[in-house]
């Protein structure tokens, strides 16, 4: 992992100032922060979640987001990404996820940014079980996030498969 | 030996978090996937081919013709939903 990046797994809440100043203390060759922000919705599928528990596999969660990050910088040119996501109960409005992703100019930075919460919303092995009225259930996977992640691969700039796996959707679903 | 690891609806559907099991013959993940399944009930259903759920070994998504060691963890569970 390059040494001005930054990966955390926590249960507490980030400051995203904080993690804003840690990047442009690093150099003044940064010219762009891109960031992306998740929060947890009020609402999901047409019912009102109360609350949400964000379950994770230790160990195999840190490598996955090193493995997106390290593909995001053979892409682009970057200074600096900082990917910190939450596990553990969270209430709507708690923010989840922050991507923060640094280059010399903002078209770089944006484009990684997006790259990276598209490979970590379909590699990274994290499950969202929401509460509702109805009780508990866990969420199902969006084929468009699956869509949103193999765009990178279309493109034809190659290199962006990080897992070397199958795209869920090609193969029927199964692990095969 | 494997070291077997479920994790999310995969987990509370199996009733339990892990588990330790020998190494089937042959040893692949399309063979442990078999072991499991002849359980019947919720490990056939949910394991059944073409249900979505993934297979890690040693923390890396592996396909079902991946080989498998003594000492591996195996892990399986639904397609994931961070973010």
């Amino acid at each position: 992992m390059n040494p001005a990046d930054r990966i955390r797994v926590q249960i507490e809440p980030f400051d995203i100032g904080a993690e804003h100043a840690r990047i442009a203390a690093l150099g003044h060759g940064t010219g762009a922060i891109a960031s992306f922000t998740g929060l947890m919705r009020s609402s999901n599928e047409g019912d009102t979640v109360s609350a949400m528990t964000l379950e994770h596999y230790p160990g195999m969660t840190e490598s996955a987001l090193v493995e997106i990050v390290t593909a995001a910088r053979t892409r682009w040119a970057l200074q600096a990404v900082t990917v910190v996501h939450r596990v553990g109960r969270l209430l709507p409005g708690d923010a989840i996820v922050l991507v923060l992703a640094a280059s010399a100019h903002r078209g770089e930075a944006l484009d990684a940014c997006e790259f990276i919460m598209d490979y970590l919303k379909t590699q990274a092995p994290f499950w969202k079980k929401e509460d509702t009225a109805a009780g508990s259930r866990w969420v199902e996977a969006r084929t468009s996030d699956d869509q949103a992640a193999a765009r990178w691969q279309a493109g034809g700039s190659g290199g962006a498969d990080v897992s070397g796996q199958t795209p869920r959707g090609k193969d029927g679903g199964g692990p095969a | 030996m494997l070291q077997l690891l479920y994790f999310a609806r995969l987990r509370e559907t199996f009733g339990v978090e892990g588990e330790r099991l020998p190494l089937p013959e042959p040893a692949s993940v399309a063979a442990l996937l078999d072991t499991l399944r002849s359980r019947g009930g919720a490990w056939a259903s949910e394991l059944a081919p073409g249900r979505a759920f993934r297979v890690a070994v040693n923390q890396r998504v592996a396909t079902t013709d991946a080989p498998l060691a003594s000492g591996d963890e195996v892990a399986i569970f639904p397609p994931v939903t961070g973010g």
